[in-house]
């Protein structure tokens, strides 16, 4: 047997709230191979999130583990680069400096300092923003904001690249036009891909698999959809192909028949997991106010 | 179309103009002749209270006053100069001494005094309080630790602190040749003590109020922590300490110039006293030259924070005021 190169192996995350140990995850189970591309969708609060988060090493799973290329993930790393839902750019930091600060940290000794100049505006041109590099992320749009966060993202040359609804935020023109970035980037440099979406479309048009989350608590892998569209792949084309539309159908009776409304079929958990959360929320602001 | 759209652009900047020049220049006026209305009216034991133009003319004393003080220091050390020649012609082995002007410290003297004194404890504060708040900012349980005594010394009145800091600079400062007087170094270590807390609760909300997302980022980059530091709790923070800098300021040179007043220490705080108990006729016009003077220097430190913190800060949207 071969080792595969990301194993997501029986993954479950308990969090401790005030309201007693809350289940998020259940039994999570993913083999990944190289260079692919996987989506993970389902409805809002299910726990996509911690599945990257724990990949990323951001959190600790309660049982079970990730191994990528052989070794166990236990700490945050740049070979498991992130790109999070709000670009998290320096706001003190151009653009051109955002990139300086991952390419330093993780070419140091690696790189001269002319070949670290090269590959930060490499990695901006990847992205098409070599025209802005000395501006400020607050001088910049939401979706050129996100585009850096990208490019930070890749010039860590990770294994791994890991996305939460990286375009979540920005207008459907704005959001089409990175997925068609993302879609040359990805062809140019194969990195293997996990990204979360709410976005139906942009998972089919994107990916090779995706994979439905079942809602929370206590969520794990409902179903796994391989898509064997053709690549490049062009969405004006096929909007009117069968094969797209029934890729389209599948998920969306994933979700909207087989795994309806959180709201509605969660009932009483979701109240109660609100209230913690601004339960948390009002202690933060008591200690600031007492603080200051 | 175009003259319209001018005849529009001209109408607002005039209200602009109106708005931000006339307003107060307006309420200006108003403030001066309401104060020679009512000075007019006052009779105290000093005569009767000066209204605008008598505060003007002893203002302009008080320069005059400061040019002559320093014509005689120039001609008390030629005098001094002379007589030294003099001496070293009768005898090249004579011991000539040069001996220092103590002439009495004229206003402006005692401005450049108290300037000294407040940037000083300011500084001293702010070394302190910035990293403290830093560290208290990222670790809670620095936060725990420190918290209750900051919550303790923080309402203290500084005029509590002075006659502690007094005894103990007293105590434990003996030297023989002083680098700084004694009572500079109460007052600025008077000031220290409030400046300390503004800075310091500021600098500490700011610190553990960054966004998580950015400390997330620096764990992905596995920076240590002293870059974490530099790189992103400093950075996020910089609007918030420039904040508790701006308050520290403003707080210290209050409290300094009471405590002038109270020690008896050089500074303007001195002056104000030496006038109260002077009582000559001109004083209270001196005490409110004393008054604006103080008030005025109090707003151009606070000035002179916010071009800092606009020079120094990234965040150019946060309000500056
Ligand atoms: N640190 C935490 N402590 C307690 N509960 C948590 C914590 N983090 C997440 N949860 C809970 O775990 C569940 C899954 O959260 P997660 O953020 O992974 O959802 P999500 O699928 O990413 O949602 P969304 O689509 O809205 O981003 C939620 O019910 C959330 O309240
Ligand atoms: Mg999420």
């Amino acid at each position: 047997m071969t080792i595969e190169h990301l194993n997501i192996d029986h993954v479950s995350m308990v969090f401790e709230t005030p309201a007693g140990p809350f289940t998020a995850l259940e039994n999570v189970n993913l083999k990944i191979d190289e260079g692919e591309y996987v989506s993970l969708i389902g409805h809002s609060g299910c726990g996509k999130s911690t599945v990257l988060n724990v990949v990323a090493g951001l959190l600790k799973a309660t049982t079970g583990g990730v191994v990528l290329d052989g070794t166990e993930v236990d700490e945050p790393g740049p070979e498991r680069a992130v790109v999070f839902q709000h670009h998290s750019l320096m706001p003190w930091l151009t653009a051109y400096e955002n990139v300086e600060l991952a390419v330093r940290q993780v070419f140091k000794g690696k790189k001269s300092k002319a070949e670290m100049r090269e590959w930060i505006e490499y990695n901006l041109k990847l992205v098409h923003m070599e025209h802005a590099m000395d501006k400020l992320p607050g001088e910049t749009s939401g979706g050129m904001k996100q585009r850096v966060g990208i490019a930070r993202a890749l010039s860590m040359q990770p294994k791994v690249l890991l996305m939460d609804e990286p375009f979540g935020a920005l207008d459907a023109l704005t959001r089409a036009h990175m997925q068609e970035s993302l879609m040359e980037i990805q062809n140019e440099l194969g990195n293997t891909v996990i990204m979360i979406t709410h976005d139906v479309d942009e998972a089919v048009l994107l990916s090779d698999r995706i994979v439905m989350m079942t809602n929370g608590p206590a969520a794990t892998i409902g179903e796994i959809l391989d898509i064997k569209l053709e690549r490049p792949r062009n969405r004006v084309e096929l909007a009117d192909s069968p094969e797209y539309n029934h890729y389209r159908a599948a998920v969306l009776k994933f979700l909207y028949e087989r795994h309806q409304n959180p709201e509605s079929d969660r009932g009483e958990d979701k109240p109660a997991q609100e209230e913690s959360c601004s339960e948390d929320m009002s202690l933060r602001v008591v200690s600031n106010s007492a603080a200051a | 179309m175009t003259t319209e759209t001018m005849k529009i652009f001209q109408w607002q900047d005039y209200q602009e103009a109106v708005r931000s020049f006339v307003l107060p220049l307006v309420a200006f006026v108003l403030f001066l002749g309401l104060w020679s209305f009512s000075a007019a009216r006052l009779e105290t034991s000093l005569g009767q209270v000066p209204g605008p133009v008598a505060v003007w003319g002893q203002a302009t004393n008080l320069i005059a006053e400061h040019r002559e003080e320093r014509q005689k220091e120039v001609a008390f050390f030629e005098r001094q100069e002379v007589r030294n020649q003099e001496k070293l012609a009768e005898d090249p082995d004579a011991k000539v001494r040069i001996r220092p002007y103590t002439g009495k410290p004229t206003f402006l003297d005692q401005i450049v005094t108290s300037l000294l004194t407040v940037f000083s404890g300011f500084l001293l504060a702010t070394v302190i309080a910035v990293p403290l708040g830093v560290l208290t900012g990222l670790s809670a349980n620095v936060y725990r630790a420190i918290n209750p005594i900051v919550q303790i010394f923080k309402p203290v009145s500084p005029l509590a602190w002075l006659p502690l800091v007094t005894i103990v600079v007293s105590a434990v400062y003996v030297t023989d040749d002083p680098l700084f007087s004694k009572s500079y170094l109460t007052s600025a270590i008077t000031v220290t003590l409030c400046c300390l807390w503004p800075t310091l609760i500021n600098t500490a909300v700011g610190v553990s109020s960054m966004d998580r997302d950015l400390v997330n980022v620096g764990k992905v980059l596995r920076l240590g922590w002293f870059t974490t530091v530099w790189k992103i709790a400093l950075p996020s923070a910089i609007p918030m300490i420039f904040t508790g800098l701006r308050l520290s300021l403003s707080i210290g040179w209050m409290v300094l110039i009471a405590a002038e007043m109270l020690a008896q220490n050089p500074g303007l705080g001195k002056f104000v006293w030496d006038e109260f108990q002077n009582g000559s006729s001109n004083s209270l016009g001196r005490i409110m030259v004393a008054v604006f003077t103080i008030g005025f220097i109090g707003f151009l430190l606070d000035r002179g924070m916010l071009m800092l913190q606009r020079r120094v800060s990234w965040d150019k949207d946060a309000i500056l005021r």
